[in-house]
């Protein structure tokens, strides 16, 4: 499933980087410490977050992430949106909670292991 | 370390494709542009996917606590099909205690940072994690060097 069949889905607000809404998505991940997001999450990621920031686009960008969601309304900074058209990364926003998302992504098939 | 490259030091210094980057502390801007132009020189080396992955959770690391805690820093990257050693520097205050700080969950990141996500104390846990050979020398006051070395033989997608 592509990250942009799953932004029709969860009608969530592309915010920046469309250019890479074709990103094929192999499993999910939740967390705001960006360097347990590094370690743990898995490769064609969607990722669920609170952080905004511009950071969120390297980590995105190394892990080869399909996109990111920003939850609890949270909005991208800025530099976020800029960087985030740069490299192609999908962000999309939600008014939904983490746990929300991340329970709703399972239901679409997206497990939280590589698949 | 070098002791583990074949050749020694003057087999880094002899690499078929070295490059070097400067790293602004404190510049949360351009934090990660080294890394991921790094990503893209392995990619374009042809090394295989876990070796990149492996390569580019180190480098993020090392770049972002340079970024982070340290001073003017150098990062340092020699390549051959093998493998790929970093060497990334800085004139920072240094690390006082390397054993403290190389325990996850030890971090001295302030609040500030903390609150946008940095200072869980694993970047350099996941270095070691993901590195095959990885040395901290660091003197207080005067700065950090932190060196990594990735193998690429096992599962590489024939680099070169
Ligand atoms: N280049 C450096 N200069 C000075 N201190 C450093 C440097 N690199 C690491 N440290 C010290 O080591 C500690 C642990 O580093 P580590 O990367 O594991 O965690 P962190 O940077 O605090 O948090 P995280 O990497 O999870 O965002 C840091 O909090 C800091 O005190
Ligand atoms: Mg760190």
């Amino acid at each position: 499933m592509s990250i942009d069949e799953i932004r029709k889905k969860l009608g969530l607000e592309l915010a920046a980087g469309g250019g890479g809404l074709h990103r094929e998505v192999l499993s999910g991940y939740c967390g705001d410490l960006l360097s347990d997001v590094m370690a743990n999450c898995g490769k064609g990621a969607v990722w669920v977050t609170i952080q905004g920031h511009q950071n969120i686009v390297a980590v995105a960008v190394l892990r080869e992430m399909a996109g990111i969601i920003l939850a609890n309304g949270r909005r991208p900074d800025p530099e976020t949106v800029t960087k985030a058209e740069q490299e192609g990364i999908p962000v999309l926003c939600s008014p939904l909670g983490a746990y929300e998302l991340a329970g709703r992504l399972n239901a679409l098939g997206v497990g939280g292991m590589e698949q | 370390m070098y002791g583990l490259v074949p050749g020694g030091r003057e087999w880094i210094e002899m690499a078929h494709l070295l490059k070097t980057f400067s790293i602004t502390p404190r510049d949360f801007v351009r934090a990660g542009e080294i890394s991921i132009a790094i990503q893209g020189i392995l990619k374009s080396v042809g090394f295989g996917q876990d070796v990149i992955r492996r390569a580019s959770v180190c480098a993020y690391e090392s770049e972002m606590n340079v970024v982070m805690h340290g001073g003017k820093g150098t990062f340092f990257l020699a390549v051959e099909p093998e493998m790929i050693v970093m060497e990334v520097a800085d004139d920072g205050p240094g690390i006082q205690d390397i054993d403290l700080a190389m325990q996850e969950g030890y971090s001295t990141a302030s609040p500030e940072y903390r609150e946008i996500g940095f200072g869980a104390g694993m970047g350099l846990p996941n270095i070691k994690k993901n590195a095959d050979e990885m040395e901290i020398t660091s003197e207080k006051g005067k700065g950090t060097r932190v060196k990594i070395l990735i193998r690429a033989e096992e599962e590489s997608g024939g680099a070169g």
